[in-house]
C-alpha cells in the first residue's frame, strides 16, 4: 500500500483537464492516441482486479489481471489542453477531456524560470460591453422602417486618407467641379477586413482557406472583402496574380517576407488592396511577434528568409522612435513604394493613450496616414506571454469611441477612417459587434479569431486548446507539421467562411433596415441604447430601463 | 409628417396665399405651429430692398435689448412696420408681446463695403441678437437680411393668420416668394426656432420627414460653421449642409444634391466624373441625408429648389399656371393656389432629381 511521500509529484489532478476515460467501452483501437497532438495521453496496462468464470457453470472467482488502458500522462510538459480531439476521434465514446476547477497549472508551468507562454486568446475578461448594448431607435410611424430585402444597401467603409471637403483640389469649369489634382487614394471595400494572420502563425493550407473564401466573396458574390496577409510575407505566385488587389500587405517590425515581397513587386500585375503597419495589436500589446521554432518549418523559412529559430519581431520598428517619424520614414516609404497609389494603414493596440496617437495622426501636414486599426485586449495571438494575453491591453469599445468623439470635436471625423478589432464576433455575432462600433464611430471591424474558428478551431476564452504557439494545433490550422495540416479541409473551411460572412451581410441589412438606413450609420450613435448608466455615460449613448 | 410649401410668382402676392395652399393639407399638421419666410418683398418693404430687415418676436426687454444692441454697433432703424394685431379673445396662439420687422441702414463703415463682409457683419449680428436674448429668455431673432421677413408663431395656423390678419389682403405685406410650413410636431419642443423654415445669410430651407442621420449631421456642422447652431430641428441640418456646399465651397448647386443623397458607389463607377463625385461622397459622407425628407429651400437670388431622400419616402409636387409655381406636400394645396393650371404639367420629383424654379420661373429638372 502506497502512502504518500511526494506531495509535491505533479499527478492529473493539478492539471487543468482531467481525462475521463471508460475502460468498459474502449476497445483500444488507437484512435485518441493518435488524434492527441500533446502526447497528453498514452496506451498503458494497468494491474485490475476482475471477476472472472471459466467454468461450464458460474463459478465466479477474483483475480488480478494486467488490462490494456488509455491513460493521461502526469506531466505539466503533456498537459491535456482539453481540445477534446479524443473525444471527437473516438467511435464509442469512452474518453473526454473534463475541465478541472482545482488546476495548479499556473504554480508549476514557470518551471526552469520561464513565463509562461501560449496562443489564442486572453482568459481573463468575460465581460463583453457589446452585449449590453442593443439597437433600440428603431423607425416607427414617424419615419417607415426599410425592406431589407427590397431596398438596396450601401454597405461599404472608406480605406485610405479622406480629405476634408475644403481641401479638396477641385476647380468650377462651365459648372461643373473639375479635379485638378492628386488626392490620397481611398478603396470603398466592405466593412469587415480579415484580419492579419501570418503565414507561419497559420498552416499554409489555413491561410489558403481565408485567401479562398476572399477571392470567392468578390468574384461570386461582389462583396468588396479584404484580407490582410499578417507579418510574413506571402506566396510569389499570389503577389504576381490578378488575386493580391484583395490583399492588404502587413509590415511589421520584424519586415519578415518583405525581402521577397520588395522582389515581387516588378513582377505585380496589380496593385495591393493596401499596406497595413503593424505596431502593436491587441492580445500582447508592446510586445513584438512571436514565431516559435517548432514552427518555423522548410516553406516558413523560404518565405520570410529565415534559419528555423524563434522568431521574434521587435516591440517596434527599428530607428522609430516617434509619432512623427512613424510619418515621415515608413509612411512616406511606404506610401511611395507602390507610387502614392495605395492606401498605408496603421494598426496599433488599444491603449489608454490612443486617442493622442490618433490626434497626432489626424494633424499631419501630409495627409498620409489611411486607416487607424485598433485592437482591443480580447484580440488572438499565435504566441504570446500569458502575462501579456491575460492582463495587458486596453478594451476596444471605449477606445474606439473616444478617438470618434476626439475627431468630432475638431470636425475631423471620417478622415482617418478607424477600424476596431480584438474580440469581435467573439460569441459568433459578428455583424451585431460591427454595426454597433459602427454607430459608435468605426467605419469597419477586422476578424480575425472567427476566421480560424470557422475554419475548426476548437479554442475558446476559457482556456480550451490555446495552443497555437506549440506548432501542435489539432485542427491543422496552427501548425505547420504536415501530418497535422493535413487534418484541414481547405475547401470546406473556405466555405464556412464564405457562408458566415454571406449570413453577416444579411444580418447588418437586417439592422439598418429597421433604423431606416440605406448607408452605413457611422457614428449614430442615437441608434443604441444600454441598460447599463455606465456604459451609456461612457460611451455617450442613450441609457434605457 | 410636417406639410410644407412654396409658391413663387411674377406678380407680389399676399401671404394669405400661402395659408390656403396649406390648408388643405391639414390632416398633416397638428397645429402646433405655423412659420413662413417672404424674399423679394413689395408692399410696405418694397422700397427698402437692399436693407437688413430684422426679424423679431420678443418681449419689451427684448425690445429694449435689441434697440440698445443695435445703436451701439451703429445701426440706424430705416423703416419700421408694426403689424396690427388682432387680438380677439380664444385665439390659439402663444403670442410673444412685441413683434419687429425693422429696416436698418447699415453702419457707416460698412456702407461701401463688399457683399462678403457685409454678408459676416448681417450674421454675426443675428447670432449675437439670438444669443443675447436666449440668454435671459426675452425672445427669438429669426432673420436680418434685405429683402427677407420671416414669422414664426406657436399654435393652430389659422388663428395664427388672424391674430397678424394675414387674411386681410390690404397690400401691406406682399413677396414674390414665400416658403412656408404647418409643423407636424414630433420630436422636439414646441419652441419658436424649431419651427421651419431656417434662415442662414440668405439661404432658406424647410423640410418634412425624420432624419435618421441627424446626429451625424449635427456632429459634423457643429464643427462647421460659427453659424451652424440651436439644432432645435433636425431639418436645420439640410439649410446648413445647403449653405455649406453653396455659400462656404462655392459648389454649383447641383452638388448638393450629390452631398445630400450620394449615388450607390456601384452608380458612381459608371460616371464620367466618377473621381469628383467619390471624393464629394467620402469628404463629406457625415452630411448626407438618410431619409425620409422632402427639401424645399429658396436660394438668395430668389431660385426656388426641392428634392427629396435617396429612397423617395416622402411626397412632393410642383405645379404652376405661368405666372405663379407653388411648391406643396399634396397636390391639393396646389389645386387651390394655382387651380388653373393644367395638372397633367405637374412634376413629381423622384429620388434622384432635384427640381429648380429660377428667378424667372423657368422650371429645370436635373436628374442627379
Amino acid at each position: 500500500m502506497e502512502t504518500v511521500t511526494k506531495t509535491q509529484d505533479v499527478t492529473f489532478n493539478d492539471l487543468p483537464w482531467k481525462i475521463e476515460y471508460s475502460p468498459e467501452r474502449c476497445t483500444m483501437c488507437g484512435s485518441c492516441v493518435a488524434a492527441c497532438t500533446f502526447k497528453a495521453i498514452e496506451a498503458a496496462v494497468e494491474r485490475r482486479s476482475v471477476t472472472i468464470s471459466t467454468a461450464h457453470v458460474p463459478e465466479p472467482t477474483q483475480t488480478h489481471r494486467a488490462i490494456p488502458v488509455i491513460k493521461q500522462k502526469n506531466s505539466v510538459a503533456n498537459f491535456c489542453r482539453g481540445c477534446g480531439m479524443c473525444e471527437k476521434v473516438c467511435p464509442n465514446r469512452a474518453i473526454r477531456p473534463v475541465r478541472n476547477d482545482d488546476s495548479r497549472l499556473n504554480l508549476l508551468a514557470r518551471g526552469g524560470g520561464n513565463p509562461i507562454k501560449r496562443g489564442g486568446r486572453n482568459n481573463l475578461i468575460k465581460e463583453r460591453t457589446l452585449d449590453k448594448i442593443v439597437i433600440g431607435r428603431i423607425s416607427q410611424m414617424t419615419d417607415p422602417s426599410l425592406d431589407s430585402e427590397r431596398h438596396t444597401f450601401d454597405i461599404l467603409a472608406p480605406f485610405g486618407r479622406v480629405l476634408l471637403p475644403g481641401e479638396l483640389p477641385f476647380s468650377i469649369d462651365d459648372g461643373d467641379l473639375k479635379l485638378s489634382d492628386w488626392t490620397p487614394p481611398v478603396r470603398w471595400i466592405y466593412p469587415v477586413i480579415f484580419s492579419d494572420m501570418s503565414v507561419g502563425a497559420l498552416s499554409t493550407r489555413a491561410w489558403e482557406a481565408v485567401c479562398l473564401a476572399t477571392a470567392y466573396l468578390n468574384e461570386k458574390y461582389d462583396m468588396p472583402v479584404r484580407m490582410c496577409s499578417g507579418e510574413g510575407g506571402m506566396p510569389v505566385q499570389l503577389m504576381k496574380s490578378e488575386y493580391l488587389k484583395y490583399m492588404i500587405i502587413q509590415i511589421a517590425s520584424g519586415h519578415f517576407g518583405w525581402n521577397r515581397i520588395i522582389k515581387a513587386m516588378p513582377h505585380m500585375k496589380v496593385d495591393p488592396a493596401g499596406i497595413l503597419i503593424k505596431i502593436g495589436q491587441g492580445a500582447k500589446p508592446g510586445d513584438g511577434g512571436l514565431l516559435p521554432a517548432a514552427k518555423v518549418a522548410e516553406h516558413i523559412q523560404a518565405i520570410r528568409g529565415v534559419p528555423k529559430a524563434d522568431l521574434l519581431s521587435p516591440p517596434n520598428h527599428q530607428g522609430l522612435y516617434s509619432i512623427e517619424e512613424s510619418v515621415q520614414k515608413m509612411h512616406m516609404s511606404l506610401n511611395a513604394a507602390f507610387k502614392f497609389r495605395v492606401p498605408v494603414a496603421i494598426k496599433c493596440a488599444a491603449s489608454a493613450t490612443s486617442v493622442s496617437v490618433y490626434n497626432n495622426l489626424l494633424r499631419d501636414p501630409y495627409k498620409i496616414c489611411g486607416g487607424f486599426f485598433l485592437d482591443g485586449i480580447q484580440g488572438g495571438t499565435g504566441a504570446a506571454n500569458e502575462v501579456s494575453l491575460d492582463h495587458t491591453g486596453h478594451p476596444v469599445v471605449s477606445k474606439v469611441r473616444e478617438c470618434y468623439i476626439a475627431a468630432v470635436k475638431q470636425g475631423r471625423q471620417g478622415q482617418i477612417p478607424l477600424w476596431a478589432g480584438g474580440g469581435l464576433g467573439l460569441t459568433g455575432n459578428a455583424a451585431a459587434d460591427a454595426f454597433k462600433m459602427i454607430c459608435l464611430g468605426a467605419n469597419g471591424v477586422f476578424l480575425g479569431k472567427l476566421l480560424i474558428q470557422l475554419c475548426g478551431c476548437i479554442g475558446n476564452e476559457e482556456s480550451r486548446c490555446n495552443a497555437c504557439n506549440t506548432g501542435l494545433c489539432p485542427t491543422g490550422i496552427c501548425t505547420q507539421d504536415p501530418r497535422l495540416v493535413r487534418r484541414l479541409d481547405v475547401d470546406k473551411a473556405a466555405q464556412n467562411i464564405v457562408d458566415y460572412m454571406l449570413a453577416l451581410d444579411a444580418e447588418i441589412r437586417k439592422m439598418m433596415a429597421p433604423i431606416g438606413n440605406s448607408s452605413l450609420p457611422v457614428g449614430r450613435s442615437d441608434a443604441l441604447v444600454t441598460t447599463d448608466k455606465a456604459i451609456a455615460d461612457k460611451l455617450a449613448i442613450q441609457y434605457s430601463c | 409628417m410636417c406639410r410644407i410649401g412654396a409658391i413663387k410668382s411674377k406678380v407680389a402676392f399676399h401671404p394669405s396665399q400661402a395659408l390656403r395652399l396649406m390648408l388643405p393639407q391639414q390632416e398633416g399638421h397638428d397645429n402646433s405651429g405655423f412659420a413662413m419666410v417672404m424674399q423679394d418683398l413689395e408692399g410696405v418693404f418694397g422700397q427698402y430692398k437692399d436693407k437688413p430687415l430684422l426679424s423679431l418676436a420678443c418681449t419689451q426687454k427684448g425690445a429694449q435689448m435689441v434697440e440698445n444692441y443695435m445703436e451701439a454697433h451703429n445701426f440706424t432703424r430705416a423703416y419700421e412696420w408694426v403689424p396690427k394685431l388682432n387680438r380677439k379673445p380664444g385665439l390659439d396662439i402663444k403670442a410673444m408681446p412685441h413683434y419687429i420687422f425693422r429696416c436698418y441702414d447699415y453702419p457707416e463703415q460698412y456702407q461701401n463695403a463688399a457683399q462678403a463682409a457685409k454678408e459676416e457683419l448681417l450674421l454675426d449680428t443675428r447670432l449675437a441678437l439670438r444669443a443675447m436674448l436666449e440668454k435671459e429668455d426675452q425672445g427669438y431673432a429669426f432673420s436680418l437680411w434685405p429683402d427677407v421677413l420671416t414669422l414664426k408663431e406657436i399654435g393652430d395656423p389659422r388663428d395664427i393668420a388672424v391674430y397678424f390678419r394675414l387674411w386681410d389682403d390690404s397690400g401691406e405685406l406682399m413677396a414674390k416668394n414665400v416658403v412656408v410650413q404647418c409643423r407636424q410636431n414630433t420630436n422636439y419642443e414646441i419652441v419658436r426656432y424649431a419651427a421651419h423654415p431656417f434662415f442662414i445669410q440668405g439661404y432658406t430651407l424647410c423640410a418634412n420627414g425624420e432624419n435618421t442621420f441627424y446626429t451625424k449631421n449635427k456632429e459634423y456642422q457643429k464643427s462647421l460653421h460659427r453659424g451652424y447652431i440651436g439644432f432645435e430641428s433636425d431639418s436645420q441640418n439640410f439649410l446648413y449642409t445647403l449653405h455649406y456646399v453653396l455659400h462656404q465651397l462655392k459648389w454649383p448647386i447641383k452638388y448638393y444634391k450629390h452631398v445630400v443623397t450620394p449615388l450607390p458607389f456601384e452608380e458612381i463607377e459608371k460616371r464620367p466624373d466618377k473621381a469628383e463625385l467619390k471624393l464629394i461622397r467620402q469628404s463629406l459622407g457625415h452630411l448626407e441625408i438618410n431619409g425620409p425628407n422632402t427639401i424645399i429651400g429658396m436660394l438668395p437670388n430668389n431660385s426656388l429648389i426641392t428634392c427629396c431622400d435617396s429612397k423617395k419616402l416622402r411626397p412632393v409636387v410642383i405645379g404652376g399656371d405661368g405666372t405663379t409655381i407653388a411648391i406643396s406636400s399634396e397636390v391639393c394645396g396646389l389645386n387651390v393656389v394655382v387651380p388653373d393650371r393644367d395638372p397633367a404639367c405637374d412634376v413629381y420629383p423622384d429620388e434622384r432629381e432635384v427640381v429648380v424654379i429660377t428667378p424667372d420661373l423657368e422650371v429645370q429638372r436635373w436628374k442627379q
